[in-house]
C-alpha cells in the first residue's frame, strides 16, 4: 500500500496510483463489512419476519433460491406476507411481554434518577482535585464484566444469601427474603448496571452549571432548596434526558438480567424473543419480534436526536 | 455551583459507591470461602482456585474467549479506525449517510436482535458456526465502539501539523504515518482495550452464533449462574477481575506517561 519515496516533494494531493487507491480503501473496507455483516443481516431478519414458519431446514418458507432465476424470486417475494405481525397484535402474550419491557425500563429509569441525580450532584461539587477520582470510581466497575456483576447479586438476594441472613441476624426480618426470582431483583439488577450510564451525563451537565447564577439567587435572598428547583433542575434537564435515554434504551432490549435474576413471570422482549427462537423454534416469529423491539429501541432515538438538534439551532 | 458539601452529599455518595462497590467485594471476598455455603464463612482456602485449574471445561472457555476477544478486538480496531478517519475525513461520499447509520446503529442495538441477525446469516450462508463466527461477529459491533472513541480524537485535532509536515514534502500516506497516526494513538489502544472487554463480556451474541464444541466463558459462567451460584464461579469471575483491573490501570499508566513524555 504505501509508496512512500516515490512521490517525495510533490505536494499535496498529488500522489498518484495505490495512493488513491489507498483513499478509497479507508472508506470502502469498513462499509462494505457493515453491510455485509450488519445490514445484510438486519435484512435477513425483516424478510423471515414476513417469511412463513414450517417444519424444515430452515425452518421457514419461501426460501429464496438465486439459480432459480428471476421470477422464482418474484414469486417468493409475493409470497411474503406481514401474517406474523398480526399474529403478534392478536396474541395478548406479545403485548404483555412489549407492555412489560416498557413499564420495566421506565420504571427502573426513574429509580436511576432518584439514585444517580444525588450522586451526579454530590460529585459536582466535591473538592475539584477529588472530581477526577470520582468519575474514575464509577467508570471502573463498567470495565469489569457486566455477567459477573449480575451474577454477583444472585449470592446475595437469594433466599439463603447473604441479605436475608444479615436482616435476620439483626432481627429485622422473621424468614428469608423472597427477592431472588421476582422483578424486584430485575430492578435492582438493572439499576445496579446502569448507574455508570445515569451519572456520567449527569455530572457532565451539573459540573459545567454557572455558579455565578445560584450565587445571585441566593443574593437576592432565595433559600437554597428553591434556588436548586429553579435553577439547578432545570439547567441539568439535558443531562437527564441524555442519561434516561441512555439507560431507558437497552433496558427495553435487556436479555441477561431477567434471565438470571427475574422468574418466569418476568416477561421482556428480548427473553421472548430468544423463546421463540430456541424453545419453539419459530424463527419467522422470532424475527417479527426483534423488527419490533428494534422499532420501540430506535424511535425514540429518532425523536430524541430531532429534539436535540431543534435545541442546538434555537442555541445558534 | 455552589460549592459547600453538605451531608447530604456525603450520603448519597457513600450510598452510591457501596452500592457500586459492596457486591464486587462480597464476591472477592468469598471466593477465598472454604465453605460451598454463602453465608458460612469456612475459614480462608485457594480451594476453588485450585478446582479451576484443573477444570477442563472452564480453561478451554477460558482459552477460546481470550482467543476470540485478541483476533476480533484487533480487527475492530484497524475497522474502526479505518471507520473514524472516513467519518471525520471524507466531507461527503457516496452513501455517508447510510455509512454512518451503519457505524452508530450498532450500538444502540438490543444484543439480541444482532445475536438473532447474525446467526441467521450465517446459516442462510451455510457457514459452520464456531470460533469465527463468535470473532466475526464480535468484531462486527466492536469495530462501533472503536470508531467512536477514535472519531473523538480525530474531531479535536490540530490539523496544522499534518500542513506543515505536507509543506515539508511529506507525502499524504507518510505524513499519515509520522504525524496522524501516533497523535491519535492513545485513543487507538484505549478503542483496543475497549473492544477486548467487550467481546470478553458478551453473552448474548455468542450464545446465538457459537457452535458445538466452542463455549466462550460468559456462555459457561451464565449457564452455571442459572443453577446457582458457586464458590468456583467466584474464584474465575475474581480472576477476571483482577485481570481487567491490571490491564485498565496499565493502560492509563500508558496514556499518563505518554502524555507526560509528550509535554516534557
Amino acid at each position: 500500500m504505501a509508496s512512500d519515496g516515490k512521490s517525495v516533494g510533490k505536494g499535496v494531493g498529488t500522489s498518484v496510483g495505490d495512493g488513491r487507491l489507498g483513499r478509497l480503501l479507508v472508506p470502502a473496507v469498513p462499509f462494505l463489512w457493515l453491510g455485509a455483516l450488519f445490514l445484510a443481516p438486519v435484512a435477513i431478519v425483516l424478510k423471515i419476519a414476513l417469511s412463513d414458519a414450517t417444519i424444515a431446514q430452515p425452518p421457514y418458507l419461501p426460501v429464496f433460491d438465486w439459480s432459480e432465476g428471476w421470477t422464482a424470486i418474484l414469486d417468493a417475494l409475493g409470497a411474503l406476507d406481514i401474517e406474523n405481525f398480526a399474529l403478534l397484535t392478536e396474541d395478548p402474550l406479545y403485548w404483555r411481554a412489549a407492555l412489560s419491557s416498557l413499564r420495566i425500563a421506565a420504571i427502573s429509569t426513574v429509580l436511576l434518577l432518584l439514585l444517580g441525580y444525588p450522586m451526579a450532584y454530590a460529585m459536582a461539587k466535591a473538592p475539584e482535585k477529588l472530581r477526577p477520582v470520582l468519575v474514575m470510581l464509577v467508570i471502573l466497575p463498567f470495565w469489569t464484566s457486566f455477567l459477573i456483576r449480575v451474577y454477583a447479586w444472585i449470592g446475595i438476594l437469594k433466599p439463603e444469601g447473604l441479605l436475608s441472613a444479615l436482616l435476620l441476624h439483626l432481627g429485622l426480618i422473621d424468614e428469608p427474603l423472597a427477592i431472588m426470582n421476582t422483578e424486584t431483583a430485575v430492578f435492582v439488577g438493572i439499576v445496579y448496571s446502569y448507574l455508570p450510564f445515569m451519572v456520567l451525563p449527569l455530572y457532565a451537565t451539573l459540573e459545567k452549571l454557572d455558579a455565578t447564577l445560584l450565587e445571585a439567587a441566593e443574593d437576592l435572598g432565595c433559600p437554597p432548596w428553591k434556588a436548586f428547583w429553579r435553577i439547578t433542575v432545570p439547567l441539568s434537564l439535558p443531562g437527564v434526558a441524555a442519561g434516561a435515554l441512555l439507560c431507558f434504551i437497552p433496558i427495553v432490549g435487556e436479555y441477561v438480567i431477567p434471565e438470571l435474576l427475574g422468574g418466569s413471570d418476568t416477561l421482556m422482549l428480548g427473553k421472548t424473543l430468544s423463546d421463540e427462537f430456541f424453545k419453539n423454534r419459530d424463527w419467522p416469529l422470532a424475527s417479527a419480534v426483534a423488527i419490533v423491539l428494534l422499532v420501540i429501541v430506535v424511535g425514540p432515538i429518532m425523536v430524541y436526536r430531532d429534539i436535540e438538534t431543534r435545541r442546538m439551532e434555537r442555541a445558534r | 455551583m455552589n460549592r459547600r458539601f453538605s451531608w447530604f452529599n456525603a450520603t448519597s455518595l457513600t450510598i452510591g459507591f457501596a452500592f457500586l462497590y459492596l457486591p464486587i467485594v462480597i464476591l472477592i471476598v468469598y471466593s477465598f470461602n472454604a465453605s460451598r455455603l454463602v453465608t458460612v464463612w469456612g475459614g480462608f482456602s485457594l480451594e476453588w482456585y485450585r478446582s479451576i485449574w484443573s477444570n477442563e471445561q472452564l480453561l478451554g472457555a477460558l482459552r477460546t474467549s481470550l482467543g476470540v476477544a485478541l483476533v476480533s478486538a484487533a480487527i475492530a480496531t484497524v475497522l474502526g479506525t479505518l471507520a473514524a478517519l472516513a467519518l471525520v475525513r471524507y466531507g461527503r461520499f457516496v452513501g455517508r449517510t447510510l455509512f454512518t447509520g451503519m457505524v452508530y446503529a450498532p450500538l444502540v442495538m438490543p444484543e439480541v436482535i444482532t445475536g438473532l441477525s447474525l446467526l441467521l446469516l450465517f446459516v442462510s450462508l451455510g457457514v459452520d458456526r464456531g470460533f469465527w463466527t463468535v470473532a466475526l461477529s464480535h468484531t462486527t459491533f466492536t469495530l462501533c465502539f472503536v470508531a467512536v472513541v477514535v472519531q473523538a480524537r480525530l474531531v479535536g485535532f490540530d490539523r496544522s501539523l499534518e500542513e506543515a509536515a505536507m509543506d515539508l514534502g511529506a507525502t499524504p500516506m507518510k505524513t499519515f504515518f509520522a504525524v496522524t497516526l501516533p497523535l491519535i494513538t492513545p485513543s487507538i489502544l484505549a478503542g483496543f482495550l475497549l473492544a477486548f472487554t467487550l467481546s470478553l463480556d458478551d453473552v448474548v451474541i455468542a450464545s446465538f452464533v457459537t457452535g458445538p464444541g466452542t463455549a466462550t466463558l460468559p456462555i459457561e459462567i451464565f449457564g452455571r449462574a442459572r443453577r446457582g451460584v458457586s464458590p468456583e464461579i467466584n474464584a474465575l469471575c475474581t480472576i477476571l477481575v483482577g485481570l481487567v483491573t491490571v490491564v485498565v490501570i496499565l493502560a492509563s499508566l500508558v496514556t499518563k506517561r505518554s502524555a507526560m513524555a509528550r509535554a516534557t
